[in-house]
């Protein structure tokens, strides 16, 4: 155990006098606002698309958006994420002539990627409710997007919440592999502390406990979420 | 007002509606009545275009709403519709339900005449905020009237279905509809709120509402209709006053269908 202990030493060593910390706290940053913006991003594209795919299909310009979305879908589920971090930044990005950081990178591909899902939560969200709502706003002469938007969405969001949350997890760990675009987040940081010590037993201990931390705390904040929301349900 | 021509409706290779025709006039209280399956509901939801007509013309107000080219959404606006089981918004509170639909219009209309500089239009000189009391007051004369004032700020969720109902005819009142379409509004109903909701309709016929009325209530339809349409396989094979329908019934599947019902 001594062995560990000196591990231990050497890893405090580096976390606080040389600057490891202000690493880690950059790592952390990156790392969430990575996670917070993909899932935004992701809500409005995966309601977007969710929306299209709900919209009658007797015209064809539906018919054409609604093939759009599949293949989006299906593009984005069918491939690995770094795949697609890697093929945005090494091929997208130069052949639209466009310069972006590897945060700017990543927040656009865990976007476009969560979209996917959340388009599949979304749409089961709005088909759980009921058809009347959508009927009621077309009979006071309301446009199918506007009842979509002010009446059917907001229930749909409601029904699908804690399973947002469950995708926001989800992003939170598969951001770990950012630094395939030269992202610095977490992992980042603190392989940065066990290069810099030739020492990786620690760090990535602790970096698994950074991350169990930050899951946990997002299951909390679902289960608060959960039970005002089934208080609101009982005071309605 | 309305004008139904040979009204044909198919889901798929069902022949729901077999050609029905019917002149509506303003005042009208129209009581449809039929065996269930008969297409009643779905001759209703044609008349505001709900199902698409498959053939023939619905003249609401001048103009064939059947067309699929005309702006629907405009002439709904004038046809409120009730429904069977409510659908108030479930997201809104029992005002909101109330004012949704003409604050939505009315800014969308103010919007649209400022943008093309309509000076004259009065929706040009109006502002949002105006709308927004304007029809808050109106919201509120209409919950007096049914007695459910102070239910403005609640969901729709914590009242009764005789509430929930009365709700929704005064959601649909708000927009001032030239007509009212009804499907079986009294038939999700516990028997002891009925009463309350065909007193509201019929204070409604008094005010000389135009009403469309899907219902099995034959002592309602012999009392407040001027007019009763039998439909059967998607056909009207009767329709008279209800003096006539009631007292000499001439079509044997009307006489077999009232010797069930009364
Ligand atoms: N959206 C639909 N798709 C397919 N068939 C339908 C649809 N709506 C109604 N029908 C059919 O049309 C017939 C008439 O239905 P409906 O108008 O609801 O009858 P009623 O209201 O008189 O009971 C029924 O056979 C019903 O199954
Ligand atoms: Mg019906």
């Amino acid at each position: 155990m001594g062995n560990f202990e000196q591990k231990v030493e050497k890893f405090i060593e580096i976390f606080i006098e040389q600057n490891g910390y202000v690493k880690v706290l950059e790592g952390l940053k990156n790392t969430l606002i990575i996670a917070v913006l993909g899932l935004l991003i992701g809500i409005v594209i995966g309601t977007l698309i969710a929306t299209v795919r709900v919209i009658p299909k007797y015209k064809i310009l539906p018919r054409i958006l609604n093939g759009f979305c599949s293949f989006y879908v299906g593009l984005f589920r069918g491939t690995p994420i770094v795949v697609q971090l890697l093929v945005f930044y090494y091929v997208m990005l130069p052949l639209m002539g466009v310069h972006m950081t590897g945060v700017q990178v990543a927040i656009w591909v865990f976007g476009l990627n969560s979209g996917a899902y959340i388009s599949e939560i979304m749409r089961s969200g709005i088909l759980s409710v009921d058809p009347g709502q959508m009927e009621a706003g077309r009979a006071v002469g309301l446009s199918f997007g506007t009842t979509m938007m002010k009446i059917v969405i907001p229930q749909a969001v409601k029904n699908i919440l804690p399973t947002l949350g469950n995708e926001f997890i989800a992003l939170i760990k598969e951001t770990s592999v950012v630094s395939f675009v030269g992202a610095a987040d977490l992992y980042v940081a603190f392989n940065y502390i066990g290069s810099n010590s030739y020492e990786f037993m620690v760090p990535y201990l602790v970096m698994a406990m950074i991350y169990i931390v930050l899951v946990l705390l997002i299951s909390l904040g679902i289960k608060l979420m959960e039970r005002s929301l089934r208080k609101s349900d009982r005071r309605n | 007002m309305i004008d139904v021509i040979n009204l044909t409706k198919k889901f798929n290779d069902l022949n729901v509606l077999n050609g029905i025709s019917v002149k509506i006039e303003k005042g009208d209280i129209i009581c449809v009545i039929g065996p269930s399956g008969s297409g009643k509901s779905t001759f209703l939801r044609c008349l505001n275009c709900m199902e698409d007509p498959t053939g023939g013309q619905i003249i609401f107000n001048n103009v064939d709403i059947a067309d699929t080219k005309v702006d629907i959404n405009i002439h709904r606006r004038k046809m409120g519709m009730v429904f069977q089981h409510f659908n108030l918004f479930n997201n809104k509170t029992v005002i909101q339900n109330i004012m949704l639909a003409p604050v939505h219009v009315q800014v969308k209309d103010m919007k649209k005449a400022k943008r093309k500089k309509l000076k004259d239009d009065p929706a040009y000189n109006t502002t949002k905020a105006e709308i927004i009391k304007n029809a808050r007051e109106n919201a509120i004369k209409l919950l007096e009237r049914i007695g459910l004032a102070d239910k403005a700020d609640v969901y729709p969720s914590t009242l009764s279905g005789g509430q929930k109902q009365r709700v929704a005819i005064v959601r649909a009142l708000a927009m001032n509809p030239d007509v009212i379409l009804f499907d079986e509004p009294t038939s999700a109903l516990d028997p002891e709120m009925v009463g309350e909701v065909l007193d509201l309709m019929k204070s409604l016929a008094e005010d000389f509402m135009t009403m469309i009325i899907v219902t099995h209530e034959m002592g309602f339809a012999r009392e407040v209709a001027n007019k009763i349409l039998f439909i059967d396989e998607g056909k009207i094979l009767e329709s008279g006053t209800p003096e006539e329908f009631f007292g000499n019934p001439k079509h044997p599947r009307l006489k077999e269908f009232l010797s069930k019902v009364l």
